[in-house]
């Protein structure tokens, strides 16, 4: 069957997007990367050296297939977005962004304020903007007004590993959506990431689980599994859970 | 009301507060590490002589939580001093103003001899110090320097003298990072003997000093104590006490936690109450048991074995290769240090001992977006 995932005038025949922080090597995170079979890797420009051609992160990700997607990670408002988006674009020669702004260092729970700000300039600035946010329904209908290819609502705080926390709103999210719904931060596992799929989000994004794991590679390998399980499995429609018992005899025949 | 950290500290007593600690048990420790989030009172246990038998377990658990946070990454930086002129007398400094010792500012070109030094060996991210010298190393001569070097580094932080709000903030439009404060000691008495003249001798100036900088919206405040000054466990505490009112109160801001020592017969002051490794240890996974997000540096006063082994228990930043004295690098090599360097080793071999650990170092990990 051909399940293609279009994001603006991208097309995506693997539905796990991969970044790139915490490995251990640049060796290692580029192994992982491919094992992922990952078409589009999350980088945090504030890690590039874009004044070095010769960066060692960027070759150890660049390879046929990849499309690089710069984030904003380090921005606090959305004039520093826009301005981190611009660098982006002219170091790194793609109009694609991962918006992510978090005033909260701690956390890194994103502003929805300054995102919605952020995302309306720089759509007017032709950017493919995928922003990082709670998973807030209302606010994916917002940025969806303004022009984002896509909504990347978090599953929970990012690094955690808790798994998909705001499930209640990702399936509202996931029902109003004309964009593809990312589940971006805090699959910690495949189960979650097959979970977040099943559900019908177009996408998910993991970095922390398979960065930190004992062995990346294998753990990429096993998430590009899980994703494929997932997406196949709400393709395929699950059998619906029953809420109640059916009596074998209906209550209501005596009607007829 | 202009409230400030000193209005929390005043309501806290040095002894009461030491005793408390120490009177924590081992049903205090086992229940501090069986929690999730751990608050001030589990801290207090955690540093306590009660929970020296769990050291083990503090630091598997340490080494966890860094490693779900930080990933299997260091973050590495330099210090460059730019002058040992001073009006304070701190005991324990070498540039303390009475000590009979060459004074030098570095220039712009003694500034940029050091940087293409620096640059070469890699680094990114530049911790600039000076001592307090108002006229001849001021505001104006600092902002300067980073000005003179901001093309060159991503991330500049200062350790400089305290300064006022509407100073930082002129630097921080400069695009300063970072500014690291330490309180040497919250103990009040004590600290007045350390730091008998000089602004400096000013300990509620020193203690407002991170509030002034949430203020003035710096991207990161460095706070610590220099153990030894006084009794470790109470100046851990007081420390962490310090991190979650600013962090309740600063929020947007970034926090990193210092853990300088004085070491015994090391030829500068005597600490009047010894840290020993395994104290450190202590402190350091405490502080990391306490706050999963914060920022834990260690610099090159601690020996080659101990920083081959703290890199894995909490510890997210290393400084390496260090020169304590202005012009150290490349302009006068052999003039008086600030502190005496315990690991002496040139960066490619920390940077390898990193990597063969399974710590990738990381030398770039900031952009000024304004």
């Amino acid at each position: 069957m051909n399940d293609i995932l279009k994001i603006a005038d991208k097309e995506f025949s693997s539905r796990l997007f991969t970044g790139t922080g915490k490995f251990s090597s640049n060796q290692l995170m580029s192994q992982a990367l491919i094992a992922s079979e990952s078409e589009l890797i999350t980088v945090a420009l504030k890690r590039v050296d874009v004044d070095n051609e010769q960066d060692r992160m960027l070759q150890s990700i660049m390879r046929p297939n990849v499309n690089l997607l710069p984030n904003t990670s380090g921005v606090r408002n959305a004039k520093e977005a826009v301005f981190a988006a611009q660098l982006a674009r002219e170091a790194l020669e793609t109009n694609w962004i991962k918006l992510e702004i978090h005033p909260d260092p701690k956390y890194l729970l994103p502003d929805p304020i300054e995102t919605l700000k952020a995302a309306e300039e720089l759509v007017k600035l032709g950017f493919v903007v995928m922003p990082y946010i709670h998973a807030d329904p209302v606010l994916c209908k917002r940025l969806e007004d303004v022009g984002t290819q896509c909504v990347m609502p978090l599953g929970a705080p990012i690094g955690t590993n808790k798994g998909i926390k705001t499930v209640d709103f990702l399936e509202i999210i996931i029902e109003q959506s004309n964009v593809p719904v990312i589940v971006d931060a805090g699959i910690g596992s495949p189960s979650h990431a097959a979970y977040a799929m099943e559900l019908g989000a177009d996408a998910v994004l993991v970095n922390t689980a398979i960065a930190v794991s004992q062995n990346p590679i294998e753990m990429a390998k096993a998430f590009k599994m899980a994703v494929e399980a997932g997406r196949m499995a709400f393709n395929a429609k699950l059998a619906t859970i029953k809420k109640h018992a059916e009596a074998s005899s209906p209550l209501t025949s005596f009607l007829n | 009301m202009n409230n400030t950290f000193q209005n929390l500290f005043d309501t806290y007593n040095w002894d009461e507060t030491l005793a408390s600690i120490n009177s924590k048990t081992t049903q205090d420790v086992e229940y501090a590490l069986s929690k999730n989030k751990r608050d001030l009172e589990d801290f207090k246990a955690l540093v306590s002589p009660a929970a020296a038998p769990y050291l083990e377990q503090m630091a598997q658990l340490s080494m966890a939580t860094t490693k779900k946070r930080f990933g299997n990454t260091i973050q590495m930086y330099v210090p460059m001093y730019l002058s040992n002129e001073c009006q304070n007398i701190c005991t324990y400094c070498g540039f303390s103003m009475t000590n009979k010792i060459p004074r030098r500012t570095l220039t712009d070109a003694e500034i940029l001899k050091e940087v293409a030094f620096l640059k070469k060996k890699g680094y990114d991210h530049i911790l600039l110090v000076t001592g307090e010298a108002n006229k001849t190393v001021g505001v104006p001569y600092i902002k300067h320097a980073m000005e003179l070097i901001k093309d060159q580094f991503s991330n500049i932080t200062i350790e400089v003298q305290p300064l006022d709000q509407n100073e930082y903030e002129e630097l921080i439009e400069a695009n300063l990072y970072a500014v690291l404060v330490y309180q040497e000691t919250y103990h009040r008495d004590e600290y007045k003997k350390h730091h008998p003249k000089g602004k400096k001798s000013n300990f509620d100036y020193r203690l407002d000093t991170a509030d002034r900088l949430g203020k003035a919206g710096v991207h990161k405040i460095g706070i610590g104590a220099l153990f030894g000054l006084e009794d470790w466990r109470a100046d851990s505490f007081f420390t962490a006490l310090h991190l979650k009112y600013l962090q309740k109160t600063y929020w947007k801001t970034k926090y990193s936690i210092s853990f300088p020592r004085l070491r015994p017969h090391s030829g500068g002051l005597e600490p009047k109450v010894e840290m020993t490794d395994k104290d450190l240890v202590q402190t350091i996974c405490a502080f990391r048991l306490l706050d999963e997000d914060v920022e834990l540096s260690m610099s090159t006063r601690e020996s080659e074995t101990f920083r081959n082994n703290i890199v894995h228990l909490g510890i997210t930043s290393l400084s390496a290769e260090s020169k304590t004295n202005p012009g150290g690098y490349v302009v006068e090599p052999q003039s008086l240090e600030q502190f005496e360097i315990s690991d002496e080793r040139p960066t490619e071999e920390i940077a390898e001992m990193l990597s063969s650990q399974g710590l990738e170092p990381v030398w770039k990990d900031w952009e000024a977006f304004q």
